[in-house]
């Protein structure tokens, strides 16, 4: 499968190519890792008219850990998160999830930015990130704005970034408690059928293919806040979720996943 | 639009549709018919080269994405191996081709270029690889013959020798 006719500009910097994002407008998409575009451009499922390559933008490449953040700058690859000693310390979490996506050579080409942007609610790195309470920083013609990861996920493959914003960098907190990532899936290199990601001893809790969007698993938070044991908490997991159905799963047995896992992933968490 | 690749060590220039994938570039316009077409949809790492010494999935990446970079195939493999001096057996291939050879990591042979390729690199992370590593750092390949194990041996034979 050949993706249908498209423009290819590569910019030098992330001002380039926000100026093309502003000159394009939603003709354009952003191509960092393209792990996830590609293959849409294949399906016909996006046909852009123009590509703004972003991937060889070293600026936007660092993982730096000061004053109990972690800053990682969006093209970040999820090799570069596997194999990161200052996660190992900072945030283990992201590390480990990170080597849960794909398998070693989509790893080697995707990056954190792309995942986020992409808002697939099956992927990995969004829950870990809206587990952990991170902020999302835009870059647009007027300068930059940061977006609480709560607020950044709109609906399926759709994230509030306008079409003229490019994401620069992703900042989550440093240290904190217990963490665990559960993925339920039935081949190696899958998406998650549902996945949960425990950050900081169960105050961040986020599901992997719950709904439209990752989404914070607010009533096990609340639970757990309010005295009740793993397995009581992980019972009201599936609340306030709306599950796809699909050849893997109906949303019943996915309800299902998401308190089984959970209360591994709190288990686990400690 | 212009793209000049070196591949294999020999710098080529271009002219090519923005759209058109690096595994085709590779396939039609280089002749270099040894990474193969599997999947196209990135699961079956048929097409796996190296792009600036990483494993790719060349079905993924478009063919201007690795403008100005360096790309090894199967094809240049062995080449790679002679000059850092590592290759090995009767025909002087890479020792992970020799191992797949010694151990018969393969049967049909349509996956190999890029089981071989994945394999190199995976060694290349982690050099320390056990069966355990090597089976999970082969999990974007996949092989409908062998049910892998000699593969596996053919990998942790490649450790030892490399």
């Amino acid at each position: 499968m050949i993706p249908a006719p498209v423009e290819y500009t590569r910019a030098g910097s992330a001002e380039e190519a926000i100026s093309l994002l502003t000159e394009h407008g939603d003709e354009a998409k952003l191509l960092a890792g393209g792990h996830s575009l590609l293959p849409m451009m294949k399906l016909r499922l996006a046909t852009p008219a123009q590509l703004i390559d972003v991937g060889r933008l070293d600026e936007l490449r660092y993982i730096n850990a000061d004053n109990g953040e972690v800053a990682i700058g969006a093209l970040t690859r999820h090799t570069e998160l596997e194999h990161s000693d200052v996660l190992a310390d900072a945030c283990p979490l992201l590390k480990h999830v990170a080597s849960l996506v794909g398998d070693p050579s989509v790893r080697h080409r995707g990056t954190l930015g792309g995942t986020l942007a992409h808002a697939d609610p099956a992927s990995d790195l969004p829950a870990a990130v809206l587990a952990l309470g991170g902020t999302l920083v835009a870059q647009g013609p007027n300068g930059r704005r940061e977006i609480a990861a709560t607020d950044f996920f709109a609906s399926y493959f759709e994230s509030v970034l306008a079409a003229d914003e490019l994401l620069v960098e992703v900042r989550v907190p440093s240290g904190g408690g217990g963490w665990n990532y559960q993925k339920f899936n039935r081949r190696a290199q899958d998406w998650a059928i549902v996945g949960v990601a425990v950050a900081d001893g169960g105050k961040g809790i986020a599901l992997v293919n719950m709904g439209a969007t990752p989404l914070r698993a607010t009533a096990v938070e609340a639970a757990l806040a309010g005295g009740a044991s793993a397995a009581e908490a992980a019972a009201v997991a599936a609340e306030g979720t709306s599950p796809v159905e699909d050849g893997n799963a109906d949303a019943t047995y996915r309800k299902h996943l998401a308190r089984v896992l959970t209360e591994r992933a709190l288990n686990a968490a400690g | 639009m212009k793209l000049t690749l070196t591949v294999n060590g020999t710098t080529h220039t271009s002219e090519v549709e923005p759209r058109t994938l690096l595994v085709h570039h590779l396939r039609d316009n280089l002749g270099l018919t040894g990474t193969n077409i599997g999947c196209d949809t990135s699961s079956c790492g048929a097409c796996t080269v190296h792009f600036e010494g990483q494993s790719v999935k060349s079905c993924t990446m478009l063919a201007v994405q690795a403008d100005g970079g360096e790309i090894t195939t199967i094809e240049g493999l062995a080449d790679q191996a002679q000059q850092a001096g590592i290759s090995t057996g009767d025909q002087d291939w890479h020792p992970m081709q020799e191992a797949f050879h010694q151990c018969h990591g393969l049967q049909c042979g349509y996956c190999t270029p890029g089981m071989v390729m994945a394999a190199t690199s995976l060694l290349e992370e982690n050099p320390d690889a056990d069966e355990g590593g090597v089976r999970e750092g082969l999990e974007g390949n996949l092989c409908r013959c062998t049910g892998y194990h000699n593969i596996v041996k053919a990998v942790l034979q490649a450790k030892g020798g490399a």
